[in-house]
């Protein structure tokens, strides 16, 4: 199948049918920041930080670059002034949840994004939903999930999954962007690990 | 709720993994709450990961995944039922049951929730008892439609 031909930041690049913006940048080695990209995985759309500005026949909006399909003669500007902007607040408010993330303060510094802009509710998760779809569709052991909605989203292990499949396994920690998955893996681990019993220290029973 | 039943609701849907939330559903109205028994046994039987069942009944305010008491008692908090005194229904409604909203009594009669409207602002205030309307309702009114259900339930 032949090629489409794009623009994005003023180069003429060439896609394959199929192949988002998001790709199409990557591939003549344009950088879009993301933070719930993976290659391995179907696109998400969920940090949205990858938003460029694609002109399609005359309308200009705004769109995630890792979910939109590279179109014939389709105009993407990824660095604007507006872009920058919306990054920018985007991270303000990711960094709200996860005041000490690294992937985040340094992107923060490349856009001037304030970390203290918004009130801090660390709930350490920016519900990139990386941890999630990889052990869906790579591992496919499905031990590790979205609970609740809107503002109580959260991820969380299913127990009785994780205490077979993750302690091997525990491939999804390096891709969090922030430090959340690993305390929760934690805590699961903690409930499910009974406390010691009284007879290996020898001291609480005979005392008892 | 025994296995059988929940098989007999899983064969009514060719045990379909598209048929997942009809299921909980059914699981749902006949048992007022999912048990997690009924939940692994769907999950076996559909072919479904856990935690898919799980991220759909967090999210779905139907499911309950603790035990829900025989009467539903929804108070309408909503604007008009505010003004109009929803806070003395509600006072009235943890008085007699025992419980305040999104609780459920040790007995299992009741379960209270606040809801934000009923689309009925002009019976303000509102108070649905096991999906029956009681508009209007006097501190009086809303003790006796309870003590009924507590006495039919018995």
């Amino acid at each position: 199948m032949s090629d489409i031909i794009l623009q994005i930041d003023g180069k003429e690049v060439a896609a394959k049918p199929g192949m988002t913006v998001f790709e199409a940048a990557q591939s003549a080695g344009i950088a879009i920041p993301t933070l719930c990209h993976h290659e391995k995985l179907a696109p998400y759309g969920a940090c949205r930080i990858c938003t460029v500005e694609a002109d399609a026949g005359g309308r200009t909006s705004f769109v995630a670059a890792c979910l939109y399909p590279a179109e014939k003669g389709l105009v993407v500007r990824t660095r604007t002034e507006q872009v920058n902007r919306m990054r920018k607040v985007l991270l303000e408010q990711m960094l709200s949840h996860a005041p000490d993330s690294e992937d985040l303060l340094e992107l923060a510094g490349e856009y001037g994004a304030d970390p203290h802009r918004f009130e801090k509710e660390p709930s350490f998760c920016i519900l990139c939903g990386l941890c999630v779809r990889y052990c869906a569709e790579v591992k496919q052991k499905h031990a590790v999930s979205f609970f609740d909605r809107g503002a109580k989203r959260e991820i969380n292990f299913i127990p009785e999954i994780a205490v077979k499949e993750c302690w091997d396994c525990k491939e999804c920690f390096p891709l969090c962007p922030t430090s959340a998955l690993q305390a929760a893996y934690v805590l699961t681990e903690s409930l499910l690990t009974p406390p010691e019993e009284p007879s290996s220290c020898g001291g609480c029973s005979s005392r008892g | 709720m025994d296995i059988g039943t929940i098989d007999q609701i899983i064969d009514n849907h060719q045990s379909e993994a598209g048929s997942l939330i009809q299921v909980l559903l059914e699981i749902q109205s006949q048992n007022n709450w999912l048990p997690k028994e009924a939940l692994t046994r769907v999950s076996e039987r559909l072919k479904v990961p856990m935690s898919r069942i799980r991220h759909i009944t967090t999210f779905y305010k139907t499911f309950s995944l603790v035990p829900k008491g025989r009467h539903e008692v929804h108070v309408c908090m909503g604007t008009a039922c505010h003004v109009r005194g929803a806070e003395r229904v509600l006072d009235t409604v943890r008085e007699v049951t025992g419980v305040g909203p999104g609780e459920t009594d040790p007995e299992l009669n009741f379960s209270v929730e606040t809801v934000n409207c009923l689309g009925c602002c002009a019976l303000g205030p509102v108070m649905v008892v096991d999906g029956e309307y009681h508009g209007n309702v006097e501190t009086a009114e809303t003790a006796e439609v309870l003590k009924k259900c507590t006495c039919s339930s018995e």
